[in-house]
Order: structure tokens, then sequence, then C-alpha cells
């Protein structure tokens, strides 16, 4: 399968009054035509800040992209000028937010927010935007889309107005979907449903989708592969399979064995919730050395010092640890 | 709820309301000093004891004042005024015959001070720490904080002495011909600066007001939403973020409606604006009661019919609101 977008060491720096914060340090992620790539890490980790790289809107200032490449179909999006950029957002990559309740425009109709979106990047009659506006309702499972198209946002609930999010970012049909914690502020029975919809235009449509979530649940269950990021860093990708059943890295360690299974604790005895000691450092105070060594469990000498580079555990699965190295002398 | 209904439910809170109106300024202005009998005998030229009780009881005056509220009263509701003792002559008429130009001159600069400002806001929004940004605080802030007057002569010394442009006074030129393009031409130009003096005080108002909306709205996830459609910049400032960024704008032009036509009786004096503000100014002065309980009613009546289309907008503008009484 061929790379829709590939970001190779992506560096992005904020200025704050603490110093500058590297949000993001040689980032590189890989996203093929019509898979499900899952990035997970903890709150700051820089999931949201990878989104918004891509799609070019990062607040600037305080924020910037310093180095590093971000390329769709081959065409390099971090040099591009910002009237060609608007062309492709929305259009080739689009992307739905973690807020359902307050990213659709309150005084404008929903059929007109989606409309918008297809009259801004297709040549059609704002009769026809309006009756793609309407399709898209009814595909991403709105009752009575002709009607529906009529609400304004306020007379949705928020499960409804994650749909609407979603119909108006594939409105265009985009190669690329960055989904953005989009069940976070949703109820579980709702989280499913959202899921299930995505799952489903995403076999329809092709559209390869970048799911971000810290949802090991929703991971397993949609994503083929799977990024996990810590402290602007991408610390291990692989499969879907290789990073749940043979995680390499401790964090993802961690992550995994966060998920509390009632099952591995037979009786009437809970087991205890997992946790990962300590949070995540500050990104202004980044040392040299590994970011996630405080917290580490293995730590070494030389984690303190050098930060480890992504080696490679098979074909499909690398990681950024030291530990790699040393098992591979062993 | 229907829109129909919304109004008859505030038309009727409006007739209270001016019923409410007219007691209060009846009892305040015969609390307030000064005998209307001994100023219409001092414009004859002084009087006896005897002419001032004729005059007492040719105008009412004798009456107990709970009595003569009743006869007012009564009288307002059919549409009568009463007669002005200063000018001698029905209060109706001589309002009527003032008011259109009163709300001309609040209209004008009302509209410009929203135009305008919000425009000065939505500019200094885009940087708001920049230039342009600096530049519209500081003239709000002299603009806010000048006295009406003041800015008035300013505008005066500036626009028709130094380089005379405008007219200073009244409404139009007798001399000019009196067709109807001649003469509207003629009064936007005398126009210009009673607006603009009374304007600029609201102008720095939603100019600031609007630069701090838009900055709050500009941080919404729906404009993170509508970049992320690839909107333009132009798209984002005047479709997505103006629209709400001007409810407050409307709520505030609304509520200050009122504090604009007292202001213009102060712009109407600097500039002999034959408005009911010269009007008032003179019947206060001659304690020519009819007429200044006449011109109270009619701002009342202004400022409440601004509220109810103020309210009528708002709905309009914020679908939210739509749902509710």
């Amino acid at each position: 399968m061929s790379v829709v977008l590939d970001v190779k060491d992506l560096v992005v720096d904020f200025k704050t009054r603490a110093g500058n914060a590297r949000v993001l340090n040689q980032v590189s992620l890989d996203l093929r035509e019509g898979e499900i790539l899952g990035i997970v890490g903890e709150s700051g980790c820089g999931k949201s800040m990878t989104a918004l790289s891509i799609m070019g809107l990062i607040p600037n200032p305080p924020g910037r992209i310093t180095s590093g490449s971000i390329s769709l179909d081959g065409q390099e999006l971090t040099s591009m000028p910002a009237a060609k950029l608007r062309a492709i957002r929305g259009n080739r990559i689009s992307m739905i937010f973690q807020e359902p309740m307050t990213s659709l425009n309150p005084v404008f109709r929903i059929g007109d927010q989606i409309s918008e979106s297809v009259l801004l990047h297709q040549n059609v009659s704002k009769k026809e935007a309006w009756k793609r506006a309407v399709e898209m309702l009814e595909l991403v499972g709105i009752p009575e889309p002709a009607v529906r198209a009529r609400s304004y946002p306020h007379e949705l609930s928020g499960g409804m107005r994650q749909r609407v999010m979603i119909g108006l970012a594939l409105a265009c049909k985009p190669k690329v979907l960055i989904a953005d914690e989009p069940t976070t502020a949703l109820d579980v029975t709702v989280q499913a449903q959202i899921f299930d919809l995505l799952k489903n235009l995403q076999e329809e449509t092709g559209t390869a989708i970048i799911l971000i979530t810290h949802d090991m649940g929703a991971v397993a269950e949609l994503a083929d592969r799977v990024s996990v990021m810590y402290a602007g860093h991408v610390i291990e990708t692989g499969s879907t399979r290789q990073i749940l059943d043979d995680p390499r890295h401790p964090y993802t360690r961690g992550l995994i064995s966060c998920v509390p299974h009632l099952e591995d604790n037979p009786g009437d005895e809970r087991p205890y919730l997992e946790e990962i000691e300590g949070v995540v450092p500050p990104l202004t105070e980044l040392g040299t050395g590994c970011a996630f060594a405080p917290r580490c469990k293995h730590v070494m000498d030389r984690c303190l010092t050098t930060n480890p580079v992504i080696g490679r555990v098979s074909q499909q699965h690398s990681v950024a640890c030291h530990l790699l190295k040393e098992k591979e002398l062993a | 709820m229907s829109i129909l209904l919304v109004i008859f439910r505030r038309l009727v809170h409006a007739f209270l309301l001016i019923l409410a109106v007219l007691v209060l300024n009846f009892l305040l202005i015969h609390i307030a000093p000064g005998d209307p009998a001994e100023v219409i005998a001092g414009e004859m030229g002084g009087a006896t004891e005897e002419m001032l009780a004729q005059i007492r009881t040719a105008y009412g005056l004798d009456q107990p004042v709970i009595v003569q509220l009743g006869t007012y009263l009564g009288k307002a509701l059919q549409g009568d005024l009463g007669q002005s003792f200063f000018y001698n002559a029905p209060v109706l008429e001589l309002v009527s015959g003032r008011i259109g130009a009163t709300i001309l001159l609040v209209m004008t600069a009302l509209l410009f001070a929203i135009f305008v400002g919000t425009l000065l806001g939505v500019i200094a929004s885009h940087k708001p720490k920049g230039i342009v940004s600096g530049l519209v605080t500081l003239v709000s802030v002299i603009g806010y904080s000048a006295p009406i007057f003041w800015t008035g002569m300013m505008l005066v010394i500036l626009f028709a002495w130094s380089i005379p442009i405008f007219p200073i006074s009244g409404m139009y030129d007798i001399t000019k011909g009196d067709d109807l393009w001649t003469r509207a031409l003629d009064i936007l130009h005398h126009l210009v600066l009673p607006a603009l003096t009374l304007g600029i005080v609201y102008l720095a108002q939603y100019a600031r007001l609007s630069r701090a909306s838009m900055l709050e709205i500009l941080g919404s996830d729906y404009i993170r939403t509508a970049r992320a459609k690839g909107a333009s910049e132009i798209s984002v400032y005047g479709r997505h973020a103006l629209r709400n960024a001007i409810l407050p704008v409307v709520t505030i032009a609304g509520l200050q409606f009122g504090s604009v036509v007292s202001g213009a009786v102060l712009v109407e004096t600097v500039f002999s604006w034959p408005g009911l503000g010269t009007l008032a100014f003179d019947s206060i002065l001659a304690r020519d009661y009819p007429t200044v309980l006449g011109i109270l009613f009619f701002s009342s009546l202004l400022v409440i019919v601004a509220n109810l289309l103020t309210d009528l907008v708002y709905r309009l503008v914020d679908p939210r609101i739509r749902m509710e009484g």
C-alpha cells in the first residue's frame, strides 16, 4: 500500500514565558492508503499538536514548525503558501475535533456549515452543495437529514453534533481524515456508535484515518497500526497486534497495563488500577537524555545522557529505547 | 413561541411602562421648585396676585396634584398632551414637529458608531498587539472620555473654522432651493458635524467592545473548524467570527439608545439642531411643564421602541434565542 501522508523528523517549537518548548521532536509517521493509524499517549504528549501541524493550523505565534517535512501524496505542505494550503484543508485532508459541543458555529444552520465546505472546494451551485450536505447527513446516520439540515447546532445532542462534524469533514471526500479524540466528550454508548461510524465510513470511502485517542480499547478495535507518543517524541510504532502483544518500550507497556482486566484476578478481589508513576515532564525542561527516563523502571546511565534513536524490532515494528540495543547485544 | 406573541407581550409591557413613566415624570416635575404661573406672568411683564390666581385657574394649577395627574393621564390617553404655557401651542404639535430631526440625528450617530466602531474593532482584533490595535484603543479612550460638548467644539473649530467645509448650526439653509433633492442634500451637509460629535463617544465604546468580543470568539473551537474547512481569513473574520461577535454590540446598542437620546440634548444645543433636545432645553428653562412632560413621554417611547427592535434584531442574529420566550 502506498503512503498517502508522510511526516518526517517534524520539529515544532512554542515560545512560552518559561522558555522555548519543543512540543514535537523529530516526529516521523506514515499513513498508508485506506488504513487507520492510531496515535496514543498521555495528555500533553503532542498528539493534537501533530494533528494541527499536519493541518497547518498551529497558532503562530507562539508556535512554529522549526524543521522537518509533511508531505501529502508527494506534495510538501510545510513550505506551501497559505492560499494553496487552504485549497487542501477540508478538501484532501480534513479533521474532526474533541469538542463536538463547541466545534460547530452556533449561528449557522448545520446544512449551511457543510455546504460551505463543498462550495469552498468544488465548483458547484449553492443548491447542489446543499444537496450534498443532506447526503452527508444521511451518510453519517442523522435521521430525517433534509429536515435536520435546517437545524442549528444547539438543537442537536453531542453525539449528533459529532456526526455532523464527521459529515462536514468527509463532504469533499478527503484522502486523509484526522480524528482528534473524537469521542472523549461523549457518553460511553455514543462513543461506540461514533467509532463504528468511523470504521464503516473508512471501509466505504477508503479515506485513510489518523485516530488520536487514549482509549486503548478503541485502538485495539479500529487501528491497523499504532504510534505511541511521549513528550513530543514518537517512541514506538508497529502494527496494532505487535504493539498490544509485544510492546517493547517501557512506556507502551505501562500504557497497556493501565487498562484494567477483571479476568486477571478471579474471585472477589478487584485488581488495583495500574499506573505509570510520575507525570510528563515540562517540555521546557527536557534535557539531552530520554524524556521518559525519570519515570522508567529500567533506567540506565546512558538513558539520562543520550536520547535513544529509533531502531527496528522487525519490518513493521520500531522503537526508540536503549533497552532494544541491550537485548540485541545480549 | 411565535414572534407575534412575543411582540404582543412586549407591547403590553411597553404600555404599562409608558404609563409608569408618565406618572413618575408628572410627580417629579411637581416636586421640582418653581411656579409656572409666575413664569407665565413674568413673560407677560409681571402680574398682580389676582392675575396669578387667574392664570392658575386657567391652567388648572389650583387643583390638588392628584386631580391634575388624573386629568393629565385621562387626556394623554386620548392623545392630548396639553397646551404649552410657553409656546402657547398644543404639546403634541410641538413635539411631533421636532421629533423627526432628533430621530434623524440619533439614528445617524448610532448607525455610524455601530458600523465604524465594529469595523475598527474587527481590524484591531486581527493583530491585538499591533499598531492599528493600539491606535484604536487610544482613539477609543480619548473619544470615550472627552465630554460631548468639548468634542463638538473641537470639531467645529476644525471643520467649520480652520477648514470651513461644514455648517455649524441649524438643519438647513433657507437661502438654498427648496426642492426635495437640494433640501435633502443640504440637511445631510448640516447633519455631518452633530452626528459625528454624538457618534464618536459611542463609536469608541463599540470599537472596544467588538475588539474584545472578536478576540474571545477567534479563540473558539468553531473558528478552528472554519479554518480546518479551508475558509479564507476574510471569511473567518467577516462571516464566522463577526456574526457571533456582533451579539454583545447589538445588546449594548439597544441598552444605550436612551443615553444616545439624552446625549442628543447636548449636541442639539451646541449645534442649534431643531430637535427635541433644544426644545427640552428651552422648556425646562421656561418651566413649561406640559412640554417637558410631552418630550419625556416621546423620548421614553423612542427608547421602548428601540429596545423592542433590538430584541427582534437579536432574535434574527442569534438562533439560540428564538426558542425561548
